[in-house]
């Protein structure tokens, strides 16, 4: 077969690799050819007929969308013949089409409107009475209004394809064919809202967004996802300081077009009633709104006082705040407070694999990866519902290069329906399972491991062995739980390491022992609640929280600073793979300071010389003094990501496996953050269940 | 007992047998030169048989007219992937009920038409899908199949030849867009009748993904008297490039409706008034659809040509399944359109916007039409959305809804124009209340 | 749920023949096959049979609604199809059609009181030469009138 086919759209030159559509063809080169049902990485449907070119010596128009380029093929996609094609598939789509748009959600953003507007009969023909079908409700988040459906297949063909899911099919046929959801009268699904993304008009609404603005009256801020360590860009949609909509729509980021229900809809965590929006202040036994002014004094008096007299600090880090909070955070501990005790919540070994792979290059794998890699394995984690974006490119991975999947899992996991070895372990028999594996393995061109919480300590390193005992290719990605779990290793939120892995002279002590140092003088939790299932066992401990509810934690301190959330802030955050991507402030809540703000005033009042406090500066000094961080900035500010590379060198150990463990948050649950977001709470599926363990209610078995 | 009594005028090939005594008997049928070709075919070569059934100028019965050899031809060879003959009985094609007889009287003859397929192209399998209306057929296939099995005609090493085959029935379920090859393979995978995109075709990717070779009931009938007989002789009995014969079906306003095999080409003037007796109670002949409703009809000073698949494509219409519908000087044009459309529409399966919509569209438009509430304007929209149909659809049922409406409104608008401005129709009483 | 051991026969031969891993094949039949002992494809007859060839509810319930023989709603005894297409129109089918409605009392798709007739107007039903026909479950009669029609039903009805 030849390299490239040359082909002639509208009489310009276009040359092509074999096999591909004219569609993208004639993309490539500037022609845009109008399609409802294409779509790119999905199953053809060639159902919408929108497409229709006409070709040298073909008797009948084409469809674009599923003709491959040949030598010599002459393509027009802007004759008479075409426009009149397009204009009447427009006029029949219409026909039954309600002309509702003044009031319809889509309006403003649809496909149908704009392609009526470009190509389409301004004047309808039609007289006859329209199908009516009334609207339906499929989950808390999912509407459906049958009538606007144009039937182009494309919310079935990504529910089925790219989630693997497959909740939603046709059923009747003909004029009355109708979208139908798995369970009759509702859906039972990862309520991701893929669909209703994909849907080119407004049949599929989303029940956060529908009518509650004009698209055109938002502002929209692409920033990261504020939940799983996955790190998907999600651009919010703002109006009046609210956030009304995340979505992914122009397809940038690493995660393209996707997005889980958390991307999409758990922002409204942010604007819950029960928002902390001033600092809080014990007296008289309890807590009462403060000025900041008061709040800062107060807590900068106390930590001045107990740093002076030597007494025993211990700060808790977060897995959401921004690397530049984070560094700033260890910074303050370690340079201002004089102390090696500072931890966060450890959801993944990170040291123990940078420790492993020190020295190498080319062995961290990226989102993209798991995408292109021939082969993966997967190890101690269910996937689809623990890291979505992971799981979604190794989907599609599959679907598009027959990429080989390995599981080995303690139950059943979704990616089982595509994967060619699936092996079941007891928890903490999957490094010995691998064996059975290797010599299939040994075959592969190359392979992408990906291991969760059960590979920790010693086992990183065997498993290492493991990989390169192969003789291929192999990259690794320790999975990790939140948007910032890996930014918080990497800037050193722990006792023994600081950022970039450089171990320290006196380890301080991990958050088990804080918790239990009953002498501890004061206990410090920026953005995160580690009493919700642990006591605090120094009674007299002064207690500070940063957050953004009154959670457990909170309840105990004796100030209490309302901190900002991850979209109400500039700074960087840092994926499971290591990219590091750019927070966007989206909106403002009122009373409310960053961590980094906070942290800043504090150490002012404490006269504290940490050095500036805005993220730009921290993030400066972070590049320049954070080991594989020096990543290159205008791929961060041009929205991208950049890979962290903290390998050149080894990592003092003190890995503590029995302190790691992973939260085992669903697609339903985040942490404490997710009790905030009444989208999660609603959804039938809530709380969700890993390796199918739990079975499925009993009130929805028919 | 037959359904309507044979013509003199008629030529019995594939119905030679129909009428004889228990002719649906594996005894009857090897009794009359039953077997006879399979067994002559396993000793030929594929390339052979292949080019047999090309001399023989077969082409398929089941509306295209595609020359059946030359599709065999198209299964690949050197394919590591299992072969499959699969059988469209779906028969519902309105004007069309001949299928029905060569199950009925004869399903031995199918089943041989079918082993001679699998030794042409290599398969094993075969599957015969037929409509759910006729289960009555499900259920005579099957003992037909069970009595091959039991003598040795079914299974392996037939007859000590060698060849494996085997055959099962599947019913569809009420469909008519079944009837179309690809959707026929996704409703035999347990799918919506929706069809495939093609390329690639059945020949190279058909039933479960494999080469498959798809005909109709008709066409696999005619492969034992071509390989009996020989190529040439079936070519003989018809026109150049349209060889053998046809069951016509014969229905509509004549005085003896009825399947009748007549040669390739018969004259249709002749079919309508020597076989089929005239037009019924003397009236005059006013149209007739040649092969089943999805073919552009012809006016009565059309129909003094040859039935062959060229001839009628040359007059502007088909031969179809050969459905041949006549209607008399008191049938209403717009009323027939109407009907038509009205089946059209049900029947679309809905996938691409333009049959979905365009069916609808214009059944609507009819029925307002002809209940008298139509305007002048309506009379050209029809032409025009049904063009605005054609040729732009996913698969051939949009052409098929489109062609007959084109033909309809272009050769009797006048029909259209009598029904106009609030003016009853002129053939019958209609209650303009009732529009559906 | 449970089927007569016929039916089972049926199921057990029709998942034998489909080539391995295509039992998919299957659900067409089996859906009119149950549909004709349980008188309707019901939603116990939807769960049982997605669960015997696994796959979804869904993905039957698409292919039971795409169907015009399959309903989920019980059908009298003697569903009567009447055949009013093209040839059948020509030769009387709407008179057999307005007949059928009067002599039942019923409409399309609509079963009698007594749950003894259903009638419904069907698409071509491949008896255009002996038209009009009309179809009682599985049987067919052709070159029907109105007088053969009534007395069709009074036979019918009879039977009880
Ligand atoms: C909408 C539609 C319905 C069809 N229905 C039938 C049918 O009922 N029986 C049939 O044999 N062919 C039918 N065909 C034709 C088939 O697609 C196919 O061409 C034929 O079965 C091939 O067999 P043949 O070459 O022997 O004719 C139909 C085609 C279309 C587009
Ligand atoms: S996959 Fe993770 S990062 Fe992406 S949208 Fe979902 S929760 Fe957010
Ligand atoms: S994009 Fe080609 S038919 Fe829809």
């Amino acid at each position: 077969m030849a390299d490239s086919v040359n082909l002639t759209i509208d009489g310009k030159a276009v040359q092509a690799a074999p096999g591909t559509l004219v569609i993208d063809a004639a993309k490539k080169v500037g022609i845009e050819i109008p399609a409802f049902c294409y779509w790119e990485g999905l199953t053809l449907q060639a159902a919408c007929r929108m497409c229709l070119v006409e070709v040298e010596r073909m008797p009948k128009l084409m469809t674009a969308c599923t003709l491959t380029v040949a030598e010599g093929m002459v393509v027009r996609t802007e004759t008479p013949l075409v426009a009149e094609a397009r204009k009447s598939m427009l006029e029949f789509v219409l026909t039954n089409h309600p002309l509702d748009c003044p009031v319809c959600d889509k309006g403003g953003e649809c496909e149908l409107q704009d392609m009526t507007f470009r190509y389409g009969a301004g004047e309808g023909r039609f007289d006859e009475m329209k199908v009516h079908v009334d609207e339906k409700q499929w989950s808390p988040v999912v509407y459906f209004d049958a009538p606007r459906c144009i039937l182009c297949y494309r919310c079935v063909r990504i529910c089925d394809e790219g989630m693997g899911v497959d909740a939603l099919g046709v059923i009747y046929r003909g004029v009355v064919s109708e979208i139908a959801p798995n369970k009759e009268d509702h859906l039972q699904c990862d309520e991701c809202g893929m669909c209703i993304d994909i849907c080119p008009v407004g049949a599929l609404t989303s029940g956060m967004y529908r009518y509650r603005t004009r698209p055109w009256e938002m502002e929209h801020t692409g920033t990261i996802c504020a939940h799983c360590s996955n790190g998907c860009k999600t651009t919010l949609g703002t109006r009046n300081g609210q956030i009304i909509r995340g979505n992914n729509r122009d397809k940038s980021g690493i995660n393209g077009e996707f997005l889980c229900i958390k991307g999409r809809y758990a922002f409204d965590f942010n604007s819950h009633p029960e928002r902390l929006q001033s600092p809080l202040m014990r007296i008289g036994g309890k807590l009462e709104p403060v000025s900041w002014s008061r709040a800062i004094g107060e807590v900068a008096r106390r930590f001045t006082e107990i740093r002076e007299r030597g007494g025993r600090f211990g700060v808790v880090g977060s897995n959401r705040t921004s690397n530049e909070e984070n560094y700033y955070l260890q910074k303050f501990a370690r340079q201002g407070l004089g102390t090696n005790n500072i931890d966060h919540r450890r959801t993944g070994d990170v040291p123990a694999l940078i420790d492993a792979l020190a020295g190498r290059t080319g062995v961290l794998a990226t989102v993209k990866d798991v995408y292109t890699a021939k082969a993966s394995l997967v190890i101690g984690s269910d996937l689809a519902q623990q890291h979505p974006l992971l799981a979604y490119q190794l989907r599609a991975n599959w679907r598009h290069h027959q990429s080989h999947t390995y599981t080995v899992t303690r139950g059943p996991v979704r990616e089982d329906k595509y994967s060619v070895h699936g092996v079941r372990v007891e928890p903490g028999a999957e490094l010995g399972a691998l064996e059975s594996l290797r010599d299939q393995l040994k075959a592969e061109p190359e392979l992408v491991i990906l291991f969760g919480d059960a590979i920790k300590g010693e086992a990183v390193r065997r498993l290492v062995e493991f990989g390169d005992s192969l003789g291929i290719p192999v990259k690794y990605i320790c999975l990790v739980d939140y948007s910032n779990s890996r930014g918080a290793v990497d800037m050193g939120l722990l006792p023994h390491l600081g950022p970039g892995y450089q171990g320290v002279e006196n380890p301080g002590m991990s958050l088990p022992e804080m918790l239990a140092a009953e002498d501890l003088d004061a206990f410090w939790v920026v953005g995160a609640n580690p009493l919700e299932h642990n006591k605090l066992a120094a009674d007299r401990a002064f207690v500070v929280v940063h957050d953004l509810f009154l959670t457990e934690t909170a309840e105990r301190a004796d100030v209490v600073f309302p901190a900002a959330s991850a979209y109400e802030k500039n700074g960087t955050v840092t994926n499971v793979c290591g990219e590091v991507q750019h927070l966007r402030s989206a909106v403002q809540t009122m009373g409310v300071k960053t961590d980094l703000e906070i942290l800043g005033l504090l150490s002012k009042e404490m006269r504290i010389n940490l050095g500036m406090w805005t993220p730009e500066s921290v993030l400066r000094e972070i590049r320049q003094t954070v080991r594989g961080y020096n990543v290159a900035l205008p791929v961060i500010a041009a929205g991208g990501a950049a890979q962290s590379l903290p390998l050149n060198g080894r990592v003092t150990l003190d890995s503590r496996p029995e302190l790691i463990q992973s939260a085992g948050d669903t697609l339903f649950t985040s942490g404490t953050l997710g009790r905030y977001s009444k989208t999660l709470l609603s959804v039938l599926e809530y709380p969700g269940v890993l390796y199918g363990e739990a079975a499925e209610p009993e009130a929805d078995r028919r | 007992m037959l359904y309507n009594e044979p013509s003199p005028l008629e030529v019995k090939v594939l119905s030679r047998r129909f009428g004889l005594p228990d002719s649906q008997s594996i005894n009857t049928y090897l009794a009359h030169e039953g077997y006879q070709a399979f067994r002559k075919a396993a000793a030929m070569t594929p390339d052979d048989i292949i080019n047999e059934v090309k001399i023989s100028s077969l082409r398929g019965r089941g509306g295209a007219g595609f020359p059946t050899g030359m599709k065999w031809s198209f299964v690949p060879r050197n394919s590591p992937k299992p072969k499959y003959i699969v059988v469209n009985a779906d028969e519902s094609e309105p004007g069309t009920c001949k299928d029905r007889l060569l199950m009925e009287y004869d399903p031995h003859q199918l089943i041989e038409g079918m082993m001679i397929a699998g030794l042409a192209v290599d398969a094993h399998t075969g599957y015969i899908y037929i409509r759910g209306e006729y289960r009555y057929l499900i259920n005579l296939m099957d003992r037909a199949i069970a009595e091959a099995y039991e003598r040795g005609y079914l299974g392996k090493n037939i007859q000590g030849t060698g060849f494996d085959f085997d055959v099962y029935t599947h019913t569809g379920a009420g469909a008519y867009e079944c009837g179309e090859e690809s959707a026929l393979l996704e409703s035999l995978e347990g799918k919506r009748g929706i069809p495939r995109i093609r390329p690639p075709f059945p020949a190279v990717s058909g039933a479960f993904q494999c080469p498959t070779v798809l005909n109709n009931v008709e066409t696999y009938c005619a492969v034992p008297a071509i390989i009996r007989d020989g190529g040439a002789a079936f070519a003989a009995l018809g026109t150049p490039k349209n060889g053998g014969t046809r069951l016509f079906c014969l229905s509509g306003h004549v005085n003896r409706p009825g399947v009748y095999e007549l040669p390739m080409g018969f004259n249709l003037l002749r079919m309508i008034n020597e076989v089929g007796g005239g037009v019924r109670g003397g009236k005059k002949l006013k149209a007739v659809i040649p092969g089943g409703s999805s073919c552009p009809v012809l006016k009565a000073e059309e129909c003094d040509l040859a039935m062959d698949f060229d001839t009628v494509a040359q007059a502007k219409s088909m031969l179809g399944s050969g459905g041949v519908v006549v209607m008399d000087e008191d049938t209403c044009m717009v009323k027939a359109a109407l009907r038509i459309m009205k089946f059209y529409a049900h029947e679309s399966c809905g996938w691409c916007i333009p049959c979905r919509e365009g069916t609808i569209w214009l059944r609507k438009l009819l029925d307002r039409f002809h209940a008298g509430f139509g305007q002048q304007g309506d009379i050209p929209l029809i032409g025009e959305v049904a063009k605005n149909m054609l040729g732009r659809t996913f698969c051939p049922l949009g052409d098929a809804a489109a062609m007959p409406t084109i033909s309809f409104v272009e050769k009797f608008y006048d029909e259209f124009e009598a029904h106009l401005d609030g003016k009853p129709c002129p053939y019958e009483e209609v209650n303009r209340f009732a529009l559906a | 749920m449970t089927f007569s051991p016929e039916l089972e026969a049926k199921f057990e031969k029709l998942l034998r023949s489909y080539p391995p891993g295509r039992q998919r094949s299957a659900l067409i039949p089996m859906l009119m096959f149950a549909q004709d002992e349980v008188g309707s494809v019901t939603p116990e007859v939807i769960a049982e049979i997605a669960a015997r060839i696994g796959i979804s509810e869904l993905q039957v319930r698409e292919v039971l609604s795409y169907y015009s023989m399959l309903h989920t709603k019980p059908m009298g005894k003697y569903h009567i199809q009447v055949c009013t297409n093209i040839s059948c129109l020509l030769t009387g089918g709407e008179e057999i059609w307005e007949q059928a409605r009067k002599k039942l009392g019923c409409g399309h798709k609509e079963v009698t009181a007594d749950g003894q007739f259903s009638l419904e107007e069907v698409e071509c039903i491949g008896a255009c030469s002996w038209a009009p026909a009309i179809q009682v479950n599985y049987d067919f009669h052709h070159n029907v009138t109105p007088e053969k029609f009534n007395a069709l039903i009074d036979s019918l009805r009879k039977l009880h």
